[in-house]
Parts: C-alpha cells; sequence; structure tokens
C-alpha cells in the first residue's frame, strides 16, 4: 500500500480530504504510482501528466523521503519506506503566481 | 415572472448571480471551483440548466466541469459521481479533460506551426479552453475554441472531445500569431438559421467561417487594416479581439478589433469601420442589444499599451444606428480614478423586455442595466478579476 499526498486542488477534483492510498501491482515505480493513482481516480488524468506524452506538468514536482523525484526516469524504483507505506509520495504544486 | 442568471468566470472561481425579471435583488452564489482559472462558463441554449464550465490552471491544467441542475452541482463528464472510475476496455476514465489535436491520417491534420512572438516557427501546444459554446438545439453537443487556437466539438455532452482539424489545417497557419494573451480561439458564432455556418475568431489570425458544418474553412478579413502587422490588409494575422451578432440577422456582424470597431453586412465577406466618434477604437467587448439589431455596445479601451479605461472614466458606448454615432453611457459607472479593463467575453446581455446588459471588469465588478444600458448598478463589487460573463434569461 502506498501513501500518496496530493495537493490541495487535486484533492478537491478528487473528492478527497486526505492521504491517498494505493494499492500498486508489479514494482513500486513513479509510472505505477501514478497509473495507480489514475486508476482510482481518473479525474486527475491529464492534471499530473500529459495526456499524450505522459510527461510531468512542469509546475508539479514529485518527492518521497527527502529526496526530490522530479526529474527521475518514470521507472524510477520508489524508495523502500514509500513501498511499505512508512512514508508518502508527496507531489507538490511549484510556489508560482498569485 | 421571468429571471435571470448571470455566469461569471473570474481568475479565481467562477460566480453565479441570480435575479427575478425586476434584476434588482441578486443572490451570489460561489466560489465555484475555487482557486481555479474560469475563462467560461455557458448555458444550454437547449436545456438552461446544463451548463458548461472551463476550468483551468498553470499546473494541473485543462479541466471541464458540467452542470445539469442550473449551477447546483458540477462534475467532470467523463467521471460522474457514483460511476465505475474504468469504462468498458478497462481503461479509466477521465476524457472530458483530453484536448489532443487530430493527427490521424484519416480525419486529422499534421501537427502545424504558426508564428511565434520572434518570427519563429512554433508547433501547436494545447493550453487552456477559452470558450464554450453549446449548441442551439443539442444540450450534449458544444463547440470549444482553445489555446493554441484550434476548435474541439462534443456530442456527448463534454466527456470527449475531438478536433475540427480543418480550421488548423487551413493552411495559413504558419502565418497565425499569438497575441498578449495567447494564440488563443475566443470567439464561436453558430448561424442559427444555418447550422452548417459557423463564425470563430482567432487572437491573432482573424475571423474564419465554414459553410460545410466545421469541415473547411476560410478567412473573413476583407476590409480590415492592422497597422501593426507587416501587410496590415493581409488575409491572416489580425487580432480580432470579439466578433458578435443578433440571431435574427446573422449575416450581420460586429467586431472589436484590436483597434478598430467593425462591421460586415454579408457574413463577413467584407467589413467596414464603423468607430466613428469613439473617443478611442481599441477594446476588447462588444455585444448586441436583445431587441434592437442595430443597436450594439462596446468599452473603449485607453490603447493597445494602456488597457484601461480612458480618463479614468468608465463609460459603456452605446450606438442605436449600428456604428459610427456612438453615445456614453454613465450613469452608475465610476466617472473619476477607474482603471479597470473589460476582457472580450466579459459583456452578455439578457433578453427580458427591457433589455438586460451585463459586463464585468478586472476590477471584480459585475455591473447590470436593466434598461439597456441607460443606468448600471454594481451586483458585486469585489470579485477577482472578471475574465468571462454570460446570461441566462429563463422563464
Amino acid at each position: 500500500m502506498i501513501r500518496v499526498i496530493l495537493p490541495p486542488h487535486l484533492r478537491t477534483l478528487a473528492r478527497v480530504s486526505g492521504e491517498v492510498e494505493l494499492e500498486v501491482e508489479g514494482p513500486a515505480t513513479l509510472r505505477s504510482a501514478l497509473d495507480a493513482l489514475e486508476a482510482s481516480y481518473p479525474m486527475l488524468r491529464g492534471t499530473i501528466r500529459d495526456h499524450v506524452t505522459q510527461q510531468r506538468r512542469p509546475y508539479l514536482r514529485f518527492f518521497a523521503c527527502s529526496e526530490d523525484l522530479s526529474h527521475e526516469h518514470a521507472d524510477f524504483p520508489l524508495p523502500d519506506a514509500v513501498v511499505a507505506g512508512d512514508e508518502p509520495l508527496l507531489l507538490v504544486g511549484a510556489i508560482a503566481g498569485g | 415572472m421571468s429571471k435571470v442568471r448571470v455566469l461569471v468566470g473570474t481568475r479565481k472561481g467562477a460566480f453565479l448571480l441570480s435575479s427575478d425579471g425586476k434584476r434588482e435583488k441578486w443572490e451570489v452564489s460561489g466560489p465555484h471551483f475555487a482557486g481555479w482559472e474560469i475563462y467560461h462558463v455557458k448555458g444550454s441554449p437547449a436545456d438552461p440548466n446544463r451548463l458548461y464550465a472551463s476550468q483551468t490552471s498553470g499546473w494541473f491544467g485543462q479541466v471541464i466541469q458540467r452542470s445539469d441542475d442550473g449551477g447546483k452541482t458540477w462534475f467532470q463528464p467523463g467521471t460522474p459521481p457514483g460511476e465505475p472510475t474504468k469504462g468498458p476496455d478497462g481503461m479509466p476514465k477521465g476524457e472530458s479533460n483530453k484536448f489532443v489535436y487530430d493527427t490521424s491520417a484519416e480525419t486529422g491534420k499534421p501537427l502545424t506551426t504558426h508564428q511565434f512572438y520572434d518570427g519563429t516557427q512554433h508547433p501547436w501546444e494545447f493550453k487552456r479552453v477559452w470558450h464554450l459554446e453549446p449548441s442551439h438545439s443539442d444540450p450534449d453537443t458544444v463547440l470549444a475554441g482553445v489555446e493554441d487556437a484550434a476548435l474541439f466539438r462534443s456530442t456527448d455532452g463534454g466527456v470527449s472531445w475531438h478536433e475540427l482539424a480543418g480550421l488548423r489545417g487551413h493552411g495559413s497557419g504558419p502565418r497565425w500569431h499569438p497575441g498578449a494573451g495567447g494564440m488563443c480561439l475566443h470567439t464561436i458564432i453558430q448561424d442559427p438559421k444555418n447550422p452548417n455556418r459557423i463564425y470563430i475568431a482567432i487572437s491573432a489570425a482573424g475571423a474564419f467561417r465554414t459553410d460545410d458544418g466545421g469541415k473547411t474553412w476560410r478567412p473573413i478579413n476583407r476590409g480590415l487594416k492592422s497597422q501593426y502587422i507587416p501587410d496590415p490588409e493581409a488575409e491572416v494575422g489580425h487580432c480580432v479581439h470579439h466578433v458578435a451578432f443578433h440571431p435574427s440577422r446573422p449575416d450581420v456582424l460586429f467586431m472589436q478589433k484590436h483597434w478598430d470597431v467593425m462591421r460586415s453586412d454579408n457574413a463577413g465577406d467584407s467589413w467596414h469601420e464603423v468607430s466613428g466618434n469613439l473617443p478611442t477604437d481599441f477594446g476588447f467587448v462588444i455585444d448586441v442589444h436583445a431587441h434592437e439589431p442595430e443597436t450594439i455596445y462596446v468599452v473603449p479601451i485607453k490603447s493597445d499599451g494602456e488597457h484601461f479605461v480612458p480618463d479614468g472614466k468608465l463609460r459603456v458606448f452605446r450606438s442605436r444606428t449600428g456604428g459610427n454615432e456612438w453615445e456614453p453611457l454613465t450613469k452608475g459607472l465610476p466617472q473619476s480614478n477607474c482603471y479597470v479593463n473589460i476582457l472580450r467575453d466579459a459583456m452578455a446581455v439578457d433578453s427580458l423586455d427591457s433589455c438586460g446588459v451585463y459586463f464585468g471588469t478586472t476590477g471584480g465588478q459585475v455591473y447590470a442595466s436593466s434598461d439597456a444600458g441607460d443606468s448600471w448598478t454594481p451586483i458585486v463589487r469585489d470579485l477577482p478579476a472578471v475574465l468571462s460573463v454570460e446570461v441566462q434569461t429563463l422563464p
């Protein structure tokens, strides 16, 4: 079970109030975690990754265990603490705009 | 008694303003989608309870929202609450957010390029939906004008969207370029008498018309003169800010161009200037009285470099002669120290007996006139910057 913390606007879109918990099939990577997230919350499709290229949207960042995973490959294995559910995967909106 | 519902899109959410036919007391609902940019909200003429909203964000991209109960509740059409999250093919739903240019060999066009700010060629990139235009007859059919400029259509209530690729594929794309707000398709007019005829306008490409339901398009910019482009009378490249018409005369069009207020009496085949005695002919909005096809409204803005009303005075100008002769309407509007702008989709009219006129400002005011512009009252004063205003006249 993987815990994901969404930025507030995406929590509103997904109609959730706190952390999201996901079951990920196979190796737990950024890609498989986001696939599982979008399968459970399809209204988030296109808001985190581009519909076509599947690239991370530029103003979103991925963090876990105090590490910036934003620029890692989609198949980057998530840290053991995230896979074990001890630490969350954080999706963070860049501080920009007004 | 009839009622009106004003649909307001702002930089930080949507607001619905409701009143009875007297239009004196207003109920304010919102913010809906708080914190998001709401470029446009519009109701279906065929079912007034069906509303569509364009919800967008630099962080999270484009979302389409729909209401089937007049704005009380909203949902993303691809993922209605309570329904399975996967489709029959096992894939997650969520298509209602998906705007992808059609590059298929069968129905689409190659991913063409347009001119960028620096003059180089730049590929089309989807950014947001500027304008939603529901069908006159079918609540589930709606057109979307997007940035980078293209036209999309949904025939399933906003669940899935398909590009009408003939417009982007017209061939003049390399001469289209973005204005300050981006290269946006912001105006969509469906001819109520001829479903095959649609007008659209793009900043900065100009106006286009289809007579075959969207398969093929041609520019309709003859008569426009734009001194800020290399060939002032070019076929395309004009920064058209907005176009309006009266439903009883769909061949007569009124245009607020970057500079110049223009008129066409032949469905856009040719245009002539009707700026007349306006204090400045730069502006964004233009609209037509609901019952007087020759009565039109604009709000002059000082200049392309100073996007606020001139002399600190908020004045709507009305022409009862289809242009050229304009009168300032000031009663109830601030006449000193006012420096707001009125954006291109931020004016609308209702169809009550005494025509109501509404507009929103970048200062967050929404003004209403229940006497065709003779006098004005703010419905609300302190919303976020207003991006769009639409009105529904309800039974």
